[in-house]
């Protein structure tokens, strides 16, 4: 079979082989617990412990506020210290409940819960709902919401986005590697939830041992299918990961659903797999310590809240003066000023780059070389819309689909005149996205 | 600047291309067609590629140090133009051919418009199409390669049939051409175009390299045989082709010269769009006009036809379906 893939994106060095075979440890957390109150898309949630009180671990301590919102849990016993603005890693200072760990790590009894075959619908989504589940990948989308479309008949797919087409990530790939059963259990109820969906795994092929592992397991599964991806940056973007499992194609002023699609990333269905047999909500999460400029890179498991620096120590620290720090990985990844930020539902990696591999070149002149837009999967053209930039020429950035960009990196990549292509175009996209809401707003 | 980079945004990699690296490679690339130009046209031709390669580069130097610029001679890109201006002169030219159309390439076709990146068309062959215009005399008079030179020794290749006279002028004066000849560069011509041979090594180093691709040169071509086949006089005659594609600049101008990424459009259809409409116009010239030099107004042509080229063919965004107006549907 032909590898499925998109049209467009790079190759760049994978980084993987530093962390691929380092088995999940969990860690537990030492100094006191964050919990920003918005680890997620939509309204921020609201507290409901008073400091001083004393909670345990899967407590429910912040209430969703609204539809597309989720609630946030206590993930370690201890006592409220402080309800607070605390730095997170995009460099924002965001309302949190900081619990200080008694080290006891006392749990909530969970209540019981029916069984798998006696449930509702309405009731498995509100489960997940009440889990405070959210996109783990990195956008932090709801799930409960992502799972409850308009029409629930037209879902024919659930992806499981098992790409992980992130350089230096392996949080994904061990997560599978070492319960492929959570995540079938997790993607089973997911299909489970629409009349007509299949499940799809999407691995790409660098992960070879998974997709026969998987082929294996589900052979006498017809509603889960293996698809083998092509190793390619980025293969897991959504849309092109739509494209490469089902030839349908979306603008990004659709949804998924439009394509009779829902993608959810491996740790989030996980995590609904979870809420949905155990009542549990979601309260860890595998995060990848990697990068070169660390000593021991490792694959953690790790109580949401915990402290990166922590992580940071415990994967041996620094090996040299790291050049960039970068919540997440290298195409994506927010760099970040201060380690001293705490792990979130959506922090899957923190990769630590040395000035090698973050070489810095001045910009030069635009040859017009093209390789942006052979690059490009939103078959934009990224040099088109930087020059656009750069005159201020909104009108164009628009009219040459400006606002379709994923910001995934591959035009800033592979450009040979080292122009800061994407940061260009995020830069007008911000302000047009801001235009849009204030003109909404009136 | 180079401080923020500890916060700068995504992609925090970014791959070892780099432009002078690029042009690097177009050097190397060029080489196999130019030392085989010294080999069949002797120290004459090595002079007249060293004063055009200097020239250039002198030229940017000088002109950049005057306007206060910061020097780009490292990026090697008036190297390729030197070279490629030298490639496509007569050996017999004298010293000045080469300094007025170097200067001319890179001062009036090149710095004035900004520098790399904004020249409207190829500076080589701006300065050659300046030179074909005020030294016509010294342009078209092609010597013959050396009576024997050392690749005569190692293939043994008789020595019949060396005028003066390039092949294409000998097709449209209906003489025979030895189309051998024209692939290992043993006719008359301009030092760096008549070994096709040496050629298409060179075009091969920058396609395994991914520096070039077929869709401009294969284009221009397909599409010239097609048209020389429907209206040359004769027609698919396989001997009348291949005389074609080997004599005059058309290799040389389809690999090196019309792939120049600064003057070709930067959209896919763009390109296939570009090597056909070059097919097109060197087929009209070389089969309409008396002129032999067809390949250089062609590309040249086709240089000042790119933007409106790229704007025509800009693509369509992904998931953007053709009839239907952009709708404002809001994300949730």
């Amino acid at each position: 079979m032909a590898k499925l893939t998109f049209k467009g994106g790079i190759h760049p060095h994978e980084g993987k082989e530093l962390t691929k075979d380092k088995p999940i440890r969990e860690v537990l957390p030492k100094g006191d617990l964050v919990y920003p109150m918005s680890q997620h898309i939509g309204a921020p949630a609201t507290p409901i412990v008073a400091v001083g009180d004393h909670v345990l671990a899967g407590q429910k301590i912040a209430e969703a506020q609204g539809f597309v919102s989720a609630p946030v849990y206590a993930t370690v016993s201890g006592t409220v210290k402080a309800i607070e603005k605390r730095r997170v890693v995009t460099g924002n200072l965001v309302e949190s409940i900081i619990v200080e760990n008694d080290g006891n790590y006392e749990e909530v009894e969970y209540p019981a819960v029916k069984p798998l075959e006696e449930l509702t619908t309405e009731e498995k989504i509100n489960m997940i709902r009440e889990a405070g589940i959210v996109g783990m990948g990195g956008a932090g989308f709801p799930t409960a919401v992502k799972l409850s479309p308009k029409e629930p008949e037209k879902i024919e797919y659930i992806i499981a986005n098992c790409s992980e087409c992130e350089p230096y990530l392996t949080s994904d790939y061990r997560r599978m590697k070492e319960n492929p059963d959570l995540l079938l259990q997790g993607l089973r109820i997911a299909v489970g939830l629409f009349p007509n969906a299949k499940g799809i795994l999407a691995i790409e092929d660098n992960k070879q041992d998974v997709i026969d592992m998987f082929k294996e397991m589900v052979r006498d599964d017809d509603k889960i299918l293996v698809k083998e991806l092509m190793t390619k940056y980025p293969e897991g973007a959504e849309r092109m990961l739509i494209y490469a499992c089902t030839g349908r194609e979306i603008n990004s002023s659709q949804l998924p659903a439009d394509a009779g699609c829902i993608v959810d990333n491996v740790d989030t269905l996980v995590a609904v797999g979870r809420a949905v047999t155990e009542g549990k909500p979601l309260m860890e999460r595998i995060v990848t310590i990697t990068g070169e400029a660390i000593n021991d890179p490792c694959n953690f498991k790790v109580r949401i809240g915990t402290n990166y620096a922590e992580l940071i120590e415990e994967a041996g620290g620094f090996k040299t003066e790291p050049a960039k720090i970068i919540s997440g990985g290298p195409m994506m990844g927010f760099a970040i000023f201060d380690t001293n930020v705490p792990t979130t539902k959506t922090a899957s990696a923190m990769t630590c780059l040395t000035d090698a591999e973050v070489e810095w070149l001045a910009p030069t002149a635009c040859i017009n070389c093209a390789k942006c837009v052979e690059a490009c999967p939103e078959h934009l053209v990224p040099k088109n819309l930087a020059d656009a930039v750069e005159n201020d020429d909104e009108e164009r950035f628009l009219k040459e689909y400006g606002m379709e960009c994923c910001e995934c990196g591959c035009c800033s990549f592979v450009c040979p005149a080292k122009r800061h292509l994407t940061q260009q175009i995020k830069g007008m996209r911000k302000i047009q996205l801001g235009k849009r809401a204030a003109a909404a707003k009136k | 600047m180079s401080d923020l980079r500890t916060i700068s945004s995504n992609p925090h990699v970014r791959s070892r291309v780099t432009t002078s690296n690029i042009m690097f490679w177009v050097v190397v690339a060029l080489l196999p067609a130019a030392l085989l130009g010294v080999i069949n046209f002797g120290l004459d031709a090595a002079i007249v590629l060293a004063i055009s390669v200097a020239t250039t580069v002198l030229t940017e130097l000088i002109y950049e140090k005057l306007m206060k610029k910061p020097v780009t001679i490292g990026d090697y890109s008036a190297v390729v133009t030197g070279l490629l201006l030298g490639m496509n002169l007569p050996s017999s030219v004298p010293w000045f051919i080469p300094v007025l159309g170097g200067v001319f390439a890179i001062l009036a076709v090149k710095m004035v418009f900004g520098g790399l990146g904004q020249n409207f068309m190829n500076p080589a062959l701006g300065g050659r199409c300046f030179l074909l215009i005020s030294f016509t005399g010294y342009m078209t008079t092609f010597p013959a390669p050396n009576e024997v030179t050392f690749l005569d020794r190692i293939f043994n290749i008789s020595m019949d049939a060396y005028t003066g006279a390039t092949p294409l002028a000998q097709i449209k004066a209906g003489e025979t051409v030895n189309v051998w000849n024209m692939i290992i560069g043993r006719t008359a011509g301009t030092i760096g175009e008549t070994s096709m041979l040496a050629i298409v090594i060179g075009a091969c180093i920058l396609l395994l390299l991914g520096i070039i691709d077929l869709r401009i040169p294969g284009m221009y071509i397909l599409t010239f045989v097609l048209f020389i086949g429907l209206f040359g006089e004769n027609h698919f005659d396989p001997y009348y082709i291949a005389g074609q594609l080997a004599g005059g600049g058309l290799m040389l101008g389809a690999f090196f010269m019309a792939t120049d990424y600064v003057s070709s459009p930067i959209t896919s259809k763009g390109k296939y769009i570009f090597g056909a409409f070059l097919g097109i116009l060197t087929g009209i010239f070389r089969t309409f006009s008396s002129s032999a030099e067809s390949v250089s107004y062609a590309i040249i042509i086709a240089n000042c036809v790119s933007p409106l080229i790229e704007r025509w063919t800009l693509p369509r965004a992904f998931g953007i379906k053709k009839e239907k107006k952009e709708t404002e549907v809001s994300k949730a």
